[in-house]
């Protein structure tokens, strides 16, 4: 009895072992793909470096990859990057974080339940699709209404990148706002709060880190994007002085040179080193969206 | 001591490479990334009509085509230009005798706006257009609006064109817009009535309107007079006069119902 008893444990502890040793090689298979991806974005971006300095590369006004002699300045890309995602997210944070707000505490459970997977279907449209939309329908529609030379240019390029970060912050922080504790909200309303100082003091604190990972993501996805920048952006390697210019954000600029780029050139290899400057940009953004989830980590009750 | 052991081995390679070559019933074909469409097509339908020929196709730009074609690694060079002097002493250097074919040409055209009441452009005046020069219409004759310059993306054949035989070594200003097709750029200028832009012949239509360059219409007839300016042949190069798998396929790139047929599908100007 007690032998057949030790037979079964050992069984299952082996089963156990098998399975645990199973899960890590998926992780271990995802972690290693990423891990090579890296890599060769890293090997395939380093050798511009032997043409040009960091410093010219990252602070160089002039992007002429393909003339002779070029010049591999990408900062009017990063300017543009910079300045598209910063105006998107001027539009898309309030819109996003307000419209959570409304849903999760404002709105009746009817509304809620068909709201949500409408604004959640937002985030289902392809990018192509709103770049289209930005190039056919608003470009001559915004060049009409305010009498400027192109629709195609930074405004209608975060307008629609906006469309495209309201989902996923509106989503997600709805979902860190209706799961903070009914006592929370049932206490504060007890001391004589009113419903808006409860939703001021006591849901956003401590919802905020969920907020914020919801907006970051947001973030993420704008600087990200190269569809609708390559449709809308308009292009033009400027560093932009007003709202209505036309910019060539990093993505863009990837997506339309790297088909054509001599294989293992110059002009190549800028490219994947511009990749790599996107890819510290979004680096930064997770590990800001990862900094203010635990500085902001809420304890007891309201951990979510 | 080294250099001759590789080039011997190379040698050897090649050879092989030849032989087997002239056996398997393959061609190779590589260079200009221009080209590379119409070949694609071409060989598409050559190879449904001969299966037992397998084509394979590379880009890599014209002078690598041409240097391949030197050191033996390739059938037939695509290029989107004329072979060199450099590059004929060289073939000549190691017994090679690169004979040209023309297959398609290619014709650039400025287009504007269907309301745009320009309608002729000189090669000057679309100079300083793209060097962000001319800032309004009103200065070549036109309505009193901002010009809003579109080009293609720098690594394009058709900007490659426009910037040898337009911009002759200068530099398009940072403030061009930028399009990473021919469609695109139809598309933007017909949403636009400040715009010019540039497209292949083959992608013109009623949306968007074509000017004239120093007063001559760019068009099949004007291109293969060679009156009209921003236009260029792209050829195939072979290795002496073809034979074999080579000939049969470059007969069939320029007649005039076969391969011809598809250098139209490709936006570019047929030779007939």
């Amino acid at each position: 009895m007690g032998k057949e008893g030790g037979k079964t444990v050992n069984i299952r502890q082996r089963r156990e072992k098998a399975i645990r040793i199973a899960f890590f090689g998926v992780a271990l298979a995802s972690i290693t793909t990423l891990g090579l991806i890296v890599l060769f974005l890293f090997m395939e971006g380093i050798p511009i470096f032997k043409e040009v300095s960091v410093h010219d590369f990252l602070f160089g006004k002039y992007w002429y990859p393909t003339d002779d002699p070029p010049d591999f300045g990408i900062f009017p890309l990063i300017a543009a990057s910079i300045s598209v995602t910063a105006v998107a997210s001027i539009i898309s944070i309030p819109l996003g974080v307000l419209t959570a707000l409304y849903l999760a505490e404002a709105a009746s459970y009817r509304v809620r339940e068909w709201v949500k997977p409408i604004v959640e279907l937002l985030a289902a449209i392809p990018s192509v699709v709103i770049g289209f939309f930005g190039m056919v329908v608003f470009a001559p529609f915004l060049q009409e209404i305010l009498d400027i030379p192109t629709g195609l240019n930074l405004f209608n390029a975060s307008l629609m990148l906006a469309f495209m970060s309201i989902p996923t912050i509106c989503s997600i922080s709805e979902d860190a706002i209706f799961s903070v504790p009914i006592e929370l909200k049932e206490a504060s309303l007890a001391l004589g709060a009113t419903h808006w100082e409860t939703i001021w003091r006591v849901i956003i604190p401590a919802s905020i880190s969920g907020i914020s990972t919801a907006i970051i993501l947001g973030m993420s996805r704008a600087i990200g994007e190269t569809m609708v920048v390559l449709m809308v952006a308009g292009g033009a390697t400027l560093i932009p002085a007003s709202l209505f210019d036309p910019v060539r954000p990093m993505p863009a600029s990837i997506a339309a040179e790297m088909a054509e780029a001599p294989f293992r050139g110059d002009h190549y290899y800028a490219l994947f080193a511009t990749g790599i400057v996107l890819f510290a940009f979004t680096l930064l953004f997770n590990l800001l969206a990862d900094h203010i989830a635990h500085k902001y980590r809420q304890v007891g009750a309201a951990t979510l | 001591m080294k250099f001759k052991g590789f080039s011997v081995v190379t040698f050897a390679v090649a050879l092989c490479l030849i032989a087997s070559l002239a056996y398997a019933g393959n061609i190779v074909i590589k260079g200009s990334t221009t080209v590379l469409p119409i070949a694609q097509k071409v060989a598409e339908a050559y190879m449904k009509q001969h299966p037992d020929v397998k084509i394979s196709i590379s880009g890599g730009g014209s002078g690598n085509g041409i240097k391949a074609l030197i050191d033996g690694s390739t059938d037939i060079a695509d290029s989107s230009r004329f072979i060199k002097n450099k590059e004929i002493k060289l073939a000549v250097e190691r017994g090679k005798y690169p004979v040209p074919f023309a297959v398609a040409y290619d014709c650039i055209v400025p287009v504007v706006h269907p309301s745009n009441s320009v309608t002729n452009i000189t090669m000057a005046q679309l100079k300083d257009l793209y060097m962000g020069k001319t800032k309004n219409w009103k200065e070549l004759g036109g309505p009193d609006r901002t010009v809003v310059v579109i080009s293609r993306d720098t690594s394009s054949g058709t900007y490659e064109v426009w910037s040898k035989k337009v911009m002759k070594k200068e530099r398009v200003f940072p403030g061009a817009l930028l399009q990473a097709s021919n469609g695109a750029i139809v598309q933007a200028v017909a949403n636009n009535k400040n715009a010019v832009g540039y497209i292949g012949l083959g992608y013109m239509n009623d949306n968007v309107k074509p000017l004239m360059v120093n007063r001559i219409k760019g068009s099949l007839e004007t291109t293969l007079n060679g009156s009209y300016p921003i236009s260029r042949p792209l050829y195939m190069f072979t290795s002496g006069w073809p034979k074999g798998d080579t000939l049969k396929f470059i007969n069939f790139v320029v007649h005039p119902q076969k391969g011809q047929k598809y250098v139209r599908d490709a936006g570019f100007v047929p030779l007939y």
